[in-house]
């Protein structure tokens, strides 16, 4: 029996499609979440996925944090479940206080669109324990507000308990602080980033690498070994 | 109908690159003078009811947990003055 790995779709997720597509590459079996339904399905990880949630209003993130299904995530999260927020996943686990931190408008105020390496440093989550230590990977990037930021005691803690997941090389695409381009909570289980692994799991699209599908491996070789 | 006014604005530490466009852009237009803009939103609710104490806490307890982030947002509650002679 392998891993069910639930993708939630709220209103103006687009890339819940891809998530799904890159939990089957991996071997796992996707689930559909739908925003309105309280009920996980007995999923054993979840996917919130990059798109513009309920049109960005009021602030990214903000709107969906409060929908039926992210009742049930964060309680489970907090329990335990494994969950990670890609891109406007990312902004709805800081806005759920998931994780800490916000994120502001991009410092160029530009939307920014490109291939973009990332160091791994934080191989001990449950969504990375596939990467080796410093490794460094190429996936896509998108957004217009990514722009990580927290008050400097946040990121001091986040720094010194090795929370700073995957940081950007080269250019840093929106003035995130220290480079940050992705968290994790204390107990490894909730990881977010901005930018999408999931859009470099086949050579055929995205960077034209795989360097994105080790997340999916990561919580497949977690689930079943758990 | 009352109306109560919250002001949200990005702590005064965190940088407002859409602000900075807009001090930017003043001169060019012929304004001169401005030395610092930052910009926020404005929500005006209008409540059914009156606003007592128990109305104001409940805005109050929105404002925090809805309206304003408040890891990057500060806010202010005011309720605003009933204008008999409609909008002015």
């Amino acid at each position: 029996m392998t891993a069910r790995i639930g993708v939630v779709t709220f209103p103006g997720s687009l890339d819940d499609r891809d998530a799904q597509r890159a939990v089957r590459l991996a071997g796992a079996e996707p689930v559909a979440l739908w925003h309105r339904d309280k009920d996980l399905h007995q999923v054993d990880a979840v996917v919130l996925p990059g798109g513009f949630s309920y049109g960005d209003y009021l602030r990214c993130g903000a709107i969906s944090r409060f929908s039926p299904v992210m009742e049930t995530i964060i309680e489970q999260a907090r329990g335990g479940l494994p969950v990670l927020g890609i891109c406007n996943g990312f902004q709805v686990l800081t806005e759920s206080h998931l994780l800490p931190g916000a994120m502001l408008r991009n410092e160029s105020l530009h939307f920014v669109c490109r291939d973009q390496r990332l160091r791994v440093e934080n191989v001990d989550t449950a969504w990375t324990v596939d990467y080796t230590p410093g490794q460094e990977i190429s996936v896509p990037l998108k957004n217009g507000e990514g722009r990580f930021t927290a008050d400097p005691r946040t990121i001091d803690e986040l720094e010194a308990e090795g929370r700073v997941a995957f940081r950007y090389l080269d250019v840093n695409p929106n003035g995130s602080i220290n480079d940050i381009a992705g968290i994790t909570n204390a107990a490894g289980n909730v990881v977010g980033l901005m930018p999408h692994p999931e859009h470099a799991v086949e050579p055929l699209i995205g960077t034209g690498g795989t360097d994105g599908l080790a997340f999916f491996t990561s919580i497949l070789k977690r689930l079943v070994n758990a | 109908m009352a109306r109560v006014v919250v002001d949200v604005m990005l702590k005064p530490e965190i940088l407002d690159p859409q602000g900075q466009a807009v001090q930017r852009a003043l001169p060019r237009l012929g304004f001169a003078g401005i030395a610092d803009v930052r910009q926020g939103k404005r929500f005006e609710l209008e409540l059914e009811g009156p606003v007592d104490d128990a109305a104001l806490a409940r805005i109050r307890e929105a404002a925090e947990t809805f309206l304003a982030n408040t890891v990057i947002e500060d806010f202010t509650v005011r309720v605003e003055p009933s204008s008999a002679g409609g909008a002015a």
